[in-house]
């Protein structure tokens, strides 16, 4: 299996290693698309994660069980489809083609699959229409 | 030969009988019957255009208060009105930012509330803090006010925007290696894109290109109300190089418009944010354009591949005014999300809104067709080719 997922890490666990134990003891291959830790010392990273079903969830149950918050990707960014005007801004600016203009129709698509959370689209957008949600 | 007069069409609007069309459904009607045979069939050909439009703002009249107060600054939501009109009188600008706003101090700014959102804020019915300070005079004795104010307190609320709806705008691209932030959205280096603003074969004036149906007093859909053209528009250049279409190949038209802002909605007027540039305000126009001959509904059947603009580096022939340019390429090119400029291919990007363009047309089409909207006939029409008007750059 294949899972795209947020991981969250509480400042007290940010210096140890994790991504190391995930790939040798539970036989998992990490995609790390972002990682960033802020002025609080709390880690955000955004991985692929992929092996076996029974790995995976072992692997998550070890994160779990030091501390660290595992949360779908997609919740992270949110498309508040209301406040879009439908300009079209976005699409050259989304590195992963999330943001999509469908033609003919000049119709704007999230394709929240796709995001990898690198928040391009957040300040790139004029009309405030994508958020990040932590 | 097909004539129709204001009155006519007038006519058959109350009566329910108009047929109106949107500036999209005419190109195909016109490509299958005939120019002729459409312009005997079609009344009414209606516009839309959803984009930033900056040189956009409000008179508001804040209401005296007890005891009378003469404003000499005015702030909404910490964003200064204009109070240099008289004592409760002011403007407030679309892209005003707060004081407080470091704007590009760090640079991109984010520019995330102005003007623009102070007047979305007060449509969608939320609070808004009104402070005013004043010198007082014998007349005028109060000093200072803080009130929080919604729309319906306000008794006066006028939009007036001095420049809308362009007739055409250039594409942007940038031809140098860093990434620039410009009121066209952002440029990445080295042409990494293009972006461009317009509705397009849908746009008002890119459907009357010498302006003989707009003028003073044309109604029209005005920020998902009702308003009018008030005069021409800032910047109005009429004598630009036009294509044998009569359509401009750079930015040429521009409108004056007005209306009431109390019967606008926030859906057609937002606050924008332009990062690393400012604050500015989409604005939803959509104009009636009557079919009074062949020649009018020749000009609204114009499609996409025949409206041509130049494509221009952001990053020094815009800024230094040089007035160079890198090509041209059609907005079917730029809709189909790449052109090619050279041995280039880049994508495209737009700030203005074609699917929501086509909703305005199609709201205005439906306001016609049920009979509540009717045609005005402008006082005068705008100034056109061979007038002398034109845009003068300062130097
Ligand atoms: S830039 Fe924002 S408003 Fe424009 S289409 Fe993208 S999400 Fe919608
Ligand atoms: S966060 Fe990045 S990947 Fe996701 S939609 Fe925005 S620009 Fe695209």
């Amino acid at each position: 299996m294949k899972q795209k997922i947020v991981l969250h890490f509480p400042s007290i666990v940010t210096e140890q290693p994790f991504t190391y134990h995930l790939i040798k003891e539970y036989n998992l291959m990490v995609n790390i698309l972002k990682a960033n830790i802020n002025p609080r010392k709390e880690g955000r990273m955004v991985v692929e994660v992929c092996g076996d079903q029974e790995d995976y969830q072992a692997g998550m149950d070890f994160l779990q069980s030091r501390g660290v918050k595992i949360s779908p990707l997609e919740q992270e960014i949110v498309w508040l489809e209301d406040r879009c005007t439908q300009c079209g801004a976005c699409v050259i600016i989304c590195p992963v083609g999330a943001l999509v203009m469908e033609r003919p129709e000049m119709k704007v698509k999230f394709v929240g699959e796709k995001c990898i959370v690198c928040e391009h689209c957040i300040k790139a957008c004029p009309a405030r229409a994508m958020e990040v949600l932590y | 030969m097909v004539k129709r007069t204001y009155e006519e069409i007038n006519a058959k609007i109350r009566a329910g009988e108009a047929v109106v069309v949107t500036a999209e459904e005419v190109i195909s009607m016109a490509r299958e019957k005939g120019i002729e045979e459409t312009a005997a069939s079609v009344d009414v050909v209606t516009t839309g255009t959803f984009g930033p439009m900056c040189s956009s703002g409000a008179f508001l009249n804040l209401g005296h208060t007890k005891p009378r107060m003469r404003m000499s600054r005015v702030f909404l939501n910490g964003v200064e009105a204009y109070a240099g009109v008289a004592a409760v009188d002011v403007y407030l600008g679309a892209t005003q930012l707060p004081e407080s706003d470091p704007a590009n101090t760090n640079y991109p700014g984010d520019f995330n509330y102005g003007g623009a959102h102070v007047l979305e804020d007060l449509l969608a019915g939320k609070e808004v803090l009104l402070e005013a300070e004043s010198y007082g005079t014998d007349c005028y004795p109060r000093k200072k006010l803080e009130k929080m104010i919604r729309l319906d307190d306000i008794p006066y609320a006028l939009l007036f925007n001095p420049r809308n709806a362009y007739q055409n705008y250039n594409v942007s691209v940038n031809l140098s290696d860093r990434t620039i932030y410009t009121y066209m959205g952002i440029l990445k280096p080295n042409m990494g894109n293009a972006n461009y603003s317009t509705a397009g074969q849908l746009s008002p004036l890119l459907n009357d290109p010498f302006y003989r149906t707009i003028g003073m007093g044309t109604k029209i859909f005005l920020g998902g109300g009702v308003g009018y053209v008030s005069w021409f528009g800032t910047q109005h250049s009429p004598e630009v190089l036009r294509g044998e279409n009569g359509v401009p190949l750079s930015p040429a038209g521009t409108l004056a418009v007005m209306g009431d802002l109390k019967q606008m909605s926030p859906q057609w007027l937002r606050g924008i944010s332009l990062i690393g540039y400012g604050v500015s305000m989409m604005v939803g126009i959509g104009i009636p354009i009557p079919i009074l001959d062949e020649e009018m509904l020749r000009y609204t059947a114009i499609s996409d591949e025949e409206i041509i603009t130049d494509v221009v580096d952001y990053s020094e022939a815009a800024p230094q005014g040089t007035g160079e340019t890198l090509g041209k390429v059609s907005y079917a090119q730029l809709k189909s999300g790449e052109i090619t400029l050279g041995d280039r291919v880049i994508p495209t990007a737009s700030l203005s809104s074609y699917l929501k363009a086509r909703e305005i047309a199609e709201i205005l089409k439906e306001w016609i067709k049920s009979g509540q909207f009717l045609l005005t006939k402008p006082v005068f029409t705008l100034p056109t080719t061979g007038e002398g008007i034109n845009y003068r750059k300062i130097v």
